[in-house]
């Protein structure tokens, strides 16, 4: 059996008197992803954010390589080799491309306490990993963010998470408010990161997208594991429904159908 | 790399403060006279810019960073009375007393910035309590301590010549401090990378922390800073005209606000520069002394404030806009 790169064991979270998350348990490998899906609400976010270090959960345990680990922030998790694209925000509209590329992580060149932000090294890399993600729109590091469309700013957020993350990438719903070439860009991305040997944690709630790239999947039910499973091991409907919390999608679609069917024929008055 | 282009140049945080510098000399030199250029009219705006450019500084980058300072209107008296009431009324060694002054900013800026990490109370309200009740402690305590709400100072003749002599006659020392204080902010600011953090942390907070930023320390240490910063100026001018009053640092509030939106910086934070604020400073010192060179009455210079600042908001919203437009030509 091989050590998963992360491992959460009996996680709970709770905000004072919310639980949002009861006794996660979770492995993540090298080289696989692994999709996490859930209804709204189920509690995906705040339990990629204790992975990631912005939360710390109330109990239970994170492990890296088998050890033990207790991360005091997101630069902690950030330094082990986490690194997540947060499902809003992560990007500065007022900043150029280059320096919120490197935010936190800024290049220097000079010494002592004479070091100065590398403005151009920070503008040549940032616009070097976009472009290997296929935007190559992007080529002027000093370009504000706020100029970019939604796509481009998602791709940007992603490459500088790749950049920097050496392990594990955290994907929260990155392929929401995309169109469906930027979509399919982004999952050729994640199936890149995971060829580079990444372990990939990507949420969705595209049934598509998840069966696309998923090799592994956690359906979080109000803040609990309720399946885990591999590819193949599961149908598209049965992961449809539980996608939508449990409920049975094909009889809850059956009756919109009656429904609207029933609207259009109205009974002869 | 064409980085002197004009539309480079526009397209900069302080391009707008810039144009409305160039405006207001302009109309004082029409209306006024030249005089407000020669040295003993410098004098007049340099030494109003400069008490006034050290808190705006702080103040600007507090506002850069998505927060606000107003307790400065109270700190900026209680840095003079501290330093008078300690070296003058106790007669303690004035080294003594400058320490106070600064150590009184430190311990405000402290409170402010924890009570706005903590609470999330917008800052706004966190500094307005602080404000009233520096004002508070400063009347009840000088009413207590020397029984008057002025107090003398004599500072010795080396304390003086650092904080408080008149340069040729007429001009503040404080402008020297001013600035090699701009040269310190241009550095952290724009060159070292802090700077990225303060934008960083005034575009959006939460992204801010996620991608690893301190932003706790960091806003602790913005409060600090313009506490600090306003007590400096206090004790400089206790030390210039040898005596302190408990009241006199309200208007400090507003025009520093206004130098720094002025000088480009958005209010709502993310964006602006320190040069920019050095102009925004500059314009409204000027504003408010060259009024005197003029035939107008002094009650006009409101009226030009009122309109400048209107005008500098919708000038730099313009070139903000034109900011994020901005697309590299194909080479
Ligand atoms: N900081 C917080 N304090 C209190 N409750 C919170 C906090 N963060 C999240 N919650 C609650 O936890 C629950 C799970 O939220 P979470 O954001 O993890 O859901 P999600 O699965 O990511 O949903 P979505 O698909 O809509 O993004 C919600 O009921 C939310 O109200
Ligand atoms: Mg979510």
């Amino acid at each position: 059996m091989i050590t998963p790169i992360l491992e959460l064991r009996n996680v709970d979270k709770s905000f004072g008197p919310i639980d949002v998350l009861h006794d996660i348990s979770l492995k993540v490998h090298a080289g696989e992803v692994l999709c996490l899906l859930g209804d709204n609400g189920a509690g995906k976010s705040t339990l990629i954010k204790t992975m990631a270090g912005v939360f710390k959960p109330s109990s239970g345990e994170l492990l890296m390589d088998g050890k033990p680990v207790e991360f005091r922030g997101p630069r902690d998790a950030q330094e082990a080799g986490i690194s997540t694209v947060h499902q809003f925000g992560g990007t500065f509209p007022l900043m150029s491309i280059g320096r919120s590329f490197f935010i936190g992580v800024e290049p220097t060149k000079g010494f002592g306490p004479f070091k100065v932000y590398d403005r151009k090294k920070a503008n040549e890399i940032a616009v070097k990993a976009v472009q290997e993600f296929g935007i190559t729109r992007i080529d002027d590091g000093d370009r504000l963010i706020g100029g970019l469309s939604g796509g481009e700013r998602q791709s940007l957020a992603i490459a500088r998470a790749v950049h920097f993350g050496a392990r594990v990438l955290i994907l929260d719903e990155p392929t929401a408010a995309l169109g469906v070439k930027e979509a399919a860009h982004v999952l050729r991305i994640v199936l890149e990161a995971r060829r580079r040997g990444l372990a990939v944690i990507f949420i969705t709630h595209q049934v598509t997208h998840a069966m696309t790239v998923g090799d592994h999947f956690a359906v979080l039910i109000r803040g609990a594991v309720a399946a885990d499973f591999r590819k193949g091991e599961r149908s598209r409907e049965e992961i449809t429904d539980l996608m939508a919390g449990g409920e049975a999608m094909a009889e809850l679609e059956a009756e919109i159908e009656g429904h609207l069917a029933a609207q259009h024929n109205p009974p002869a008055a | 790399m064409n980085n002197l282009s004009f539309g480079n140049l526009l397209r900069r945080p302080e391009a707008g403060a810039f144009l409305g510098l160039i405006a207001v000399l302009v109309f004082f030199v029409i209306f006024g006279s030249t005089k407000f250029l020669e040295p003993a009219g410098a004098a007049s705006w340099l030494n109003v810019a400069a008490n006034l450019g050290i808190v705006a500084l702080p103040i600007g980058l507090l506002m850069i960073a998505g927060e606000l300072d107003i307790s400065i209107g109270a700190m900026i008296p209680a840095g003079s009375m501290m330093v008078a009431v300690l070296s003058g009324h106790y007669d303690l060694p004035i080294w003594v007393g400058m320490l106070g002054s600064l150590f009184l900013g430190l311990g405000v800026g402290l409170i402010n910035g924890i009570l706005v990490v903590r609470t999330a109370v917008p800052s706004l309200i966190v500094t307005l309590g602080t404000l009233f009740a520096v004002q508070g402690l400063l009347l009840g305590f000088s009413v207590l301590v020397t029984g008057t709400t002025s107090v003398a100072l004599t500072a010795d003749p080396l304390a003086k010549f650092i904080f408080g002599q008149f340069v040729g006659g007429s001009f503040q020392v404080i402008i020297l401090w001013w600035f090699a204080i701009i040269a310190l902010f241009i550095f952290f600011v724009h060159y070292s990378p802090y700077g990225n953090w303060i934008f960083a942390m005034g575009g959006d907070k939460v992204s801010a922390r996620n991608a690893g930023i301190p932003t706790t320390r960091l806003t602790i240490i913005l409060f600090v800073l313009s506490a600090t910063s306003a007590s400096f100026v206090g004790m400089c001018q206790a030390i210039l005209f040898n005596s302190a009053q408990v009241s006199g640092g309200m208007t400090f509030i507003f025009n520093s606000i206004i130098s720094v939106v002025v000088g480009g910086v958005l209010l709502t934070g993310g964006f602006g520069s320190v040069i920019g604020i050095f102009f925004g400073t500059i314009t409204f010192a000027i504003v408010n002394q060259g009024i005197y060179f003029t035939t107008f009455d002094r009650n006009w210079s409101s009226l030009i404030i009122g309109i400048m600042l209107l005008l500098a908001v919708l000038m730099n919203n313009t070139f903000r806009n034109m900011a994020l437009a901005y697309r590299p030509k194909k080479k």
